[in-house]
């Protein structure tokens, strides 16, 4: 099983390296979907492995997939293959397309390499490859507002990135005056080193400070809006789908390792800060954007605040639906985002106000754009709707109902910001300040891409609530190993 | 090298890397504050080689050599270029003026002396001595970071940071395991030919490189 550990990597490295230097249209044109499913492939046959009760280890123990890698493999390869699929290239490829293919390439294997890695600084250095790959991702139209987002999100990314290093340092500091000097988070677990509780603290503070300003989450979350909405579509279905929640799983494994040392106080309140800060913040900022996809990438803060205070309630309850709320919303993320680009193809904007009747006049794009936010706003049969409700029971159970009350307070007004642009977008009058009402008469049918990727992903979003199968003791497995707390 | 004669060497290296830190911040011609940062990389160095000779690592004389090549050497001469291609020598002006920056500045290396007492408790030995000029160095870049809105100054102001983290490393365990430590020297040095790529086309898009021509974007 060691080949299937390093294939990921290896295999978007290598075609990342074909699209360089090959240049065969072909290859420029299905590198990307090809990385996203090899590595949803090593994702299943890991988690077979994991479930089969083994640990495949390799490079020496740098590489290491437990229940909880494995599922993040699935989720980085399915929402990769679908924002990947859905955005393929036209078949007249223009020079840039060359660089654009294989920096796809490489942020897929990044982020394959941060889930796969059992050293905190090596998913470290995979978490700020993402940033380096996306940086010319984001700013790939070359306009004045894409240069200003990728520029905001390379210095805040990296700045915020690098206090997560001084953490990682103080926490190797810890360990080498207990003796045991490692990153790995196996080896903390297995050999309990007797750590200096006060550099614990300060390496966990800042280790979260930092990889929360990479999971978007209030108040570090300024330069998220900016580069979801410039960036182009599929990229922006990758950043928001899968990019920040695993930035979210660095901040589990941290405080996989800081819980046990600390308790579990500490941790807990970083993150229901951070995680009413950022409902806060996108609750209040949602109402007023004018844009499909800052609405969307709002949206994103939004649910990665109910991810960390799913992270703050901690257990098997909790943590198993912040599992299957990463894999619901990055499905249902990357689709409205694929969605978004299309309408943007199909309208010339992406601005709310200039949108209307899109049900009636572009059925073919209304009607992923409906049943994407309906997942996002969390109507069952979706999986959000049973993640969210997982959720908030398990942090009523673990006495934290206030919190909770507050917390449902501003989902709901999240709920009715979100429901209104949407209504906005899909019905309405067709005459009603659309710019162009040549297409009133007769509703344009086309999907303008492919259609199986939305099709598939949000059918699994709808599907995984109730019938996950393997994948939910897939999770319980990932949970109870980030739970066991004493 | 007996431990007396370590705990000067080090005290000096510290020294030399708070003074350019100082400097940085006090100077501001972007020429000037680039050949700083250079002075400060190879102080970095000495320092890591004086750790790496007390240690008798070969492995840390190696990593002396890295730190030499890359923020000794490499980043500065790419800043340089960067700033060589704007035609004349910007200066910077900061959003605060220079007594405020000076006083900020023993303001911020006091408070990294008190929050370092918990590291020094962990450690003893010349080395720890010497960790809050690492937190000073942070904070220094922090403070670059928020004052000064040119391109090429952000830059500094992120490359000031990377060296106090290094610097805390070092002197605090004696550096992260190697392949963790090319690692993020690979990462830096990539970030730091983005953000000169991105300097060069706010450049052509704007016309000069003052960040606070990036205002389009607001909620």
């Amino acid at each position: 099983m060691a080949l299937v550990l390093l294939a990921p990597v290896m295999i978007c490295l290598v075609l990342a390296a074909l699209t360089t230097f090959g240049r065969q249209p072909i290859l420029c044109r299905f590198a990307a979907p090809g990385s996203a499913g090899a590595i949803l492939s090593c994702g299943i046959a890991l988690a077979v492995d994991v479930l089969g009760g083994r640990t495949p280890t390799t490079a020496g123990g740098l590489l290491r997939a437990d229940a909880l890698s494995a599922f993040m493999l699935i989720v980085v390869g399915s929402v990769g293959l679908t924002a990947t699929w859905g955005g393929l290239p036209s078949a007249n490829l223009k020079q840039r397309d060359w660089l654009y293919a294989t920096l796809l390439c490489l942020f897929l294997g990044a982020m394959s390499l941060a889930v796969l890695a059992d050293n905190l600084g090596v998913l470290w250095i995979a978490v700020e490859a993402t940033t380096i790959a996306t940086a010319f991702l984001v700013g790939h139209q070359r306009s004045r507002r894409s240069l200003e987002a990728a520029w905001k999100y390379v210095v805040l990314g990296s700045v915020g990135v690098a206090i997560a290093f001084l953490g990682i340092v103080l926490l190797y500091a810890a360990t080498l005056s207990a003796g045991v000097p490692t990153l790995s988070w196996s080896v903390l677990h297995e050999t309990h080193p007797n750590l200096d509780p006060k550099l614990v603290a300060v390496a966990a503070a800042l280790a979260v400070l930092g990889f929360a300003t990479k999971a978007g989450l209030a108040p570090m979350h300024s330069w998220l809006p900016d580069a979801h909405s410039q960036a182009p579509a599929p990229v922006s279905g990758l950043m928001s789908g899968v990019l920040l929640s695993v930035a979210f799983y660095a901040i589990l494994r941290v405080q996989s390792i800081v819980d046990p040392i600390v308790g579990s106080g500490l941790m807990r309140g970083m993150l229901v800060v951070a995680g009413l800060l950022s409902l806060l913040v996108s609750a209040g900022l949602l109402l007023r954007q004018r844009d499909l996809k800052r609405m969307l990438a709002y949206s994103s803060i939004e649910h990665m605040g109910i991810l960390a205070l799913a992270a703050a309630i901690g257990g098997p309850l909790a943590l198993s639906a912040a599992l299957l709320h990463v894999l619901g919303h990055g499905l249902a993320k990357s689709s409205t985002f694929l969605v978004a680009g299309r309408i943007l193809i199909a309208e010339g904007t992406t601005e709310i106000g200039r949108i209307r009747a899109l049900l009636t006049r572009r059925p073919g794009l209304g009607v992923p754009l409906l049943v994407g936010m309906a997942a996002l706003l969390g109507f069952p049969p979706f999986s959000l709707f049973f993640s969210e409700v997982a959720i908030v029971l398990a942090g009523a159970r673990a006495g934290m109902g206030k919190i909770m009350v507050v917390a449902v307070v501003l989902i709901l007004f999240l709920f009715a910001g979100l429901a209104r642009h949407t209504s906005g977008l899909l019905f309405g009058s067709p005459t009603e300040g659309a710019a162009d009402n040549d297409l009133a008469g007769q509703p344009d049918k086309s999907t303008y891409g492919t259609r199986a990727p939305l099709i598939i992903a949000l059918g699994a979003t709808g599907v995984i609530g109730f019938g996950a199968g393997p994948l939910a003791s897939l999770m319980l497995q990932a949970a109870q190993l980030l739970g066991a707390r004493p | 090298m007996d431990n007396g004669v370590f705990a000067q060497f080090v005290a000096l290296g510290g020294g030399l890397l708070l003074l350019t830190g100082v400097l940085i911040v006090w100077r501001r011609s972007l020429a000037s504050n680039v050949r700083l940062l250079m002075l400060q990389g190879v102080a970095l160095a000495g320092l890591v080689a004086v750790i790496g000779v007390h240690a008798r690592s070969a492995e840390l004389l190696g990593l002396a050599a890295l730190v030499l090549f890359l923020k000794g050497l490499v980043l500065p001469t790419v800043l340089a270029r960067t700033i060589s291609r704007g035609g004349a020598a910007p200066v910077e002006t900061p959003l605060i003026n220079t007594t405020a920056s000076l006083i900020s500045l023993s303001l911020l290396t006091m408070l990294a002396y008190l929050v370092s007492q918990p590291l020094q408790a962990s450690g003893t030995g010349a080395a720890t001595k010497a960790v809050p000029v690492g937190i000073a160095l942070v904070l220094f870049g922090f403070l670059i970071l928020a004052t000064r809105r040119h391109a090429v100054s952000q830059l500094v102001g992120f490359l000031v940071l990377d060296n106090g983290i290094t610097t805390m490393a070092f002197l605090i365990s004696a550096g992260v395991p190697l392949v963790v430590e090319l690692g993020v020297s690979l990462d830096v040095f990539l970030v730091v030919l983005i953000l000169q790529v991105l300097t060069g086309r706010i450049r052509t898009e704007f016309g000069d490189t003052d960040l606070d021509d990036l205002r389009e974007l607001r909620d």
